[in-house]
C-alpha cells in the first residue's frame, strides 16, 4: 500500500490554514508531514496524517473541498547527497515529478522523500530496481 | 445645431399624425410579409386594420429578443436577401447573436438620424471626428461613422483599442470630437494623465458617448477631466444602433427620441399595462420607417420616462432620462452586452463544474472588469496546481469565445457563494454608475 496524502483547497484568506489545523486537532489527528502549493489565487495544502480516512471525514464536515491522493514514500540517509542520489535515479529514468516534499524521521540518520508521479506504480519500479527503499503506506502513517 | 429643422421641430399634432400614418402602414407591411408577426397578430386576434389611432398599438403584441433568437438569424427580416446590403449583429441572451440588416434606405435613415445626433451635440463641418466606437458586427462604430461624413466631417475611423496611438493621433491630427464609450473617454483621460499630457493642449472640444449606463458623476468626471462637453445618447441595435436618441447640447438633460421614425412607449414593467405618460416603465419601441429588420413595440428592457416638456433647443420630440437600469440582469461590460445566463452556459459546460457561481463586476479606474467565482468541486479538486490552473484557463477562454471580453476566474471554496431561496443573486455589480 502507497502512502495516502490529502489534498485541500483553500481560498487565500487570512485564517484558513488555521481552521484545517483546528480541525484536525481538536479530532486528534497527527500531521507527519505537509507541503502547501500557492497561487496568486489560491492554495493547495497536503497532509499525510496517521489517520487518512478521520482526517478526511472531519474535514469534509467543515466544508473543506479534500482530495486523496498516492504518493511515494523513499527512505534516505540524513546526509549530504542523501537527495541527490535518489534524484539521480529520476533523472536516468525520465522520470516526471509532479511534486515533491520531505521530512526527517530522525535528525541525522534517516529523511522521507514523499513524491508525486503521474505513473506511481512504474516509478516504484524502478525505485525497488535501483535498491532504493520505497517505505509502506503504513509505515510511514504509523511513524 | 437643429439638422432636420422640419422634422425635428414639428408641432405634436403634425407629428402624431405623421406617427399614425407611418405605423398604418409598417404594421401592414410586417403583417404581409413576416409569417411571424402575422401568427403572433392572428393569435392575439388583431388584424392591421384594426390600428385606428396612435394608443391602438398597444392591441399589438411585443417583440422580445426571445423571439428575435427564435427566428435567427433573417427570420424576422421583411425583405428578401438581395435587397439586404448590411448586416449587424450583437450579444443574445443564449450564445445566439441577434442578427439585425439594412436596406440601402435604412442605411440612409440611420445616417440622417446620427447626423442630426451629432448635430445636437454641436458638431458641424469642418470637425475632425475621432471615432473610437468599435468597427465590426457591433453597430456603433459605423453607425457613427456613417453620420459624420453625411454631416460633411472629417471622421478618423480609429475604432477602439490602443490608447496610446489614439492619443497620438488626436494631438497630430487635431481632433475635435470624441466619440467612444464613456468609460473609453475616461480611459483616455487616465492614459493622458500617465503620460503627463494636458488635454486642454488638445483640440477636443465634445464628446457623443455611448452604448453602455453612464451617471451625471461620471459626466461631470469626463467633462472636467478631458475639458469637453459630454453629450448622451441612445439606441440599441434591435431598433438601428445609435441614433434612437440624443442629447441636445443647449440642455444636456434628457435625450430626445426620434419620435418620427420611432414610437415610444413606457409600459409597467409587471403587468405590461401602458403607464401614464412621464411615469417610469420599460422602454419599448416600435420603428416606423425601417425595412429590412422592423420591430413592432420591441421591449428593451431598459428603464426610462418620457418628458413630455418642449425643450428650449426647439426640438419637440419627447425626451427620455438617462437610463438608469434594466428589467433583466443584462450586464454592459466595455460596451458588450453580457448575460450572467451565457456565463452559466460556459460553466456547466465544463464538465464537474458546480452550478453555484457569482459574477462580480467592478471598475478599476475607468474599466469595467468581470470576476467569475466558480466554486471548487471534489470532483474538478485535484492536488496538482496546474490541472486547476488549466480548468481557469478553459473557463476564461470559453468565455471569451462567446462574448469577446476577457475575465478573470477565481476558484472559491465550496460553499461560500451565498445561495438565495428564491432566485440566485448571480451578479454583483460594485461599479460606482
Amino acid at each position: 500500500m502507497h502512502v495516502r496524502q490529502i489534498a485541500i483547497f483553500l481560498e487565500n484568506n487570512p485564517g484558513r490554514l488555521a481552521d484545517i489545523s483546528h480541525t484536525l486537532a481538536v479530532s486528534n489527528i497527527n500531521i507527519r508531514a505537509l507541503s502547501l502549493a500557492d497561487t496568486a489565487d489560491f492554495g493547495i495544502l497536503r497532509l499525510v496524517v496517521n489517520d487518512t480516512d478521520k482526517a478526511q471525514k472531519v474535514l469534509k464536515e467543515q466544508g473543506f473541498t479534500v482530495g486523496t491522493t498516492d504518493v511515494l514514500a523513499v527512505e534516505v540517509p540524513d546526509k549530504p547527497g542523501g537527495l541527490d542520489s535518489i534524484l539521480q535515479v529520476v533523472r536516468t529514468a525520465a522520470l516526471n515529478v509532479e511534486y515533491m516534499y520531505a521530512f526527517t524521521k530522525k535528525s541525522g540518520e534517516t529523511g522521507i522523500l514523499l513524491f508525486r508521479f503521474d505513473d506511481l506504480a512504474g516509478a516504484e519500479q524502478i525505485f525497488r530496481a535501483a535498491k532504493l527503499k520505497v517505505l509502506d503506506g503504513e509505515e510511514v502513517h504509523n511513524l | 445645431m437643429i439638422w432636420n429643422e422640419e422634422y425635428e421641430t414639428l408641432p405634436r399634432e403634425a407629428l402624431e399624425a405623421l406617427q399614425l400614418k407611418r405605423l398604418k402602414a409598417q404594421v401592414a407591411r410586417v403583417h404581409a410579409t413576416v409569417p411571424y408577426y402575422r401568427k403572433k397578430m392572428e393569435d392575439a386576434g388583431v388584424a392591421p386594420g384594426d390600428i385606428k389611432t396612435l394608443a391602438d398599438i398597444r392591441l399589438l403584441p411585443f417583440t422580445t429578443k426571445e423571439d428575435l433568437r427564435k427566428n435567427y438569424p433573417f427570420g424576422l427580416f421583411t425583405v428578401p436577401l438581395e435587397r439586404v446590403v448590411r448586416i449587424h449583429a450583437s450579444s443574445g441572451t443564449t450564445g445566439k447573436p441577434t442578427v439585425v440588416g439594412y436596406t440601402k434606405r435604412d442605411i440612409q435613415l440611420w445616417a440622417e438620424l446620427m447626423t442630426r445626433t451629432l448635430s445636437a451635440a454641436g458638431v458641424h463641418s469642418g470637425d475632425i471626428v475621432h471615432n473610437a466606437y468599435g468597427y465590426g458586427l457591433f453597430t456603433g462604430g459605423l453607425g457613427a461613422h456613417y453620420g459624420a461624413e453625411n454631416l460633411g466631417a472629417a471622421v478618423i475611423p480609429i475604432s477602439g483599442g490602443n490608447t496610446k496611438r489614439q492619443i497620438q493621433i488626436m494631438q497630430d491630427f487635431g481632433s475635435t470630437v470624441l466619440l467612444s464609450t464613456p468609460s473609453y473617454a475616461l480611459n483616455i483621460a487616465d492614459a493622458m494623465a500617465d503620460q503627463g499630457i494636458d488635454p486642454a493642449t488638445l483640440k477636443l472640444r465634445v464628446g457623443v458617448f455611448g452604448a453602455e449606463p453612464w451617471s451625471e458623476a461620471m459626466r461631470e468626471e469626463i467633462e472636467s477631466r478631458l475639458k469637453i462637453k459630454a453629450i448622451d445618447i441612445y439606441g440599441l441595435s434591435e431598433v438601428i444602433g445609435p441614433g434612437v436618441a440624443a442629447e441636445c447640447l443647449e440642455e444636456q438633460k434628457g435625450l430626445h427620441i426620434m419620435e418620427d421614425h420611432f414610437l415610444p412607449e413606457i409600459v409597467d414593467p409587471d403587468t405590461f399595462e401602458p403607464v401614464a405618460l412621464g411615469e417610469k416603465g420599460e422602454l419599448v419601441f416600435t420603428t416606423l420607417t425601417k425595412e429590412a429588420f422592423p420591430v413592432i413595440r420591441y421591449r428593451t428592457k431598459d428603464i426610462s420616462r418620457l418628458i413630455p416638456d418642449v425643450c428650449t433647443c426647439g426640438r419637440t420630440f419627447y425626451r427620455m432620462p438617462k437610463v438608469t437600469g434594466r428589467t433583466d440582469d443584462m450586464l454592459i461590460i466595455r460596451g458588450v452586452n453580457v448575460f450572467p445566463s451565457q456565463i452559466e452556459e460556459v460553466i456547466m459546460g465544463v464538465e464537474g463544474v458546480e452550478p453555484h457561481y457569482q459574477i462580480v463586476v467592478t471598475r478599476e479606474g475607468s474599466l469595467d472588469n468581470i470576476e467569475v467565482q466558480v466554486e471548487v468541486s471534489e470532483k474538478i479538486f485535484s492536488d496538482e496546481v496546474k490541472s486547476l490552473e488549466t480548468l481557469s484557463k478553459k473557463l476564461q477562454h470559453e468565455i471569451k469565445d462567446l462574448l469577446g471580453i476577457s475575465c478573470k476566474i477565481k476558484l472559491v471554496e465550496p460553499k461560500t457563494i451565498q445561495r438565495s431561496e428564491g432566485k440566485a443573486k448571480r451578479v454583483i455589480d460594485n461599479r460606482k454608475l
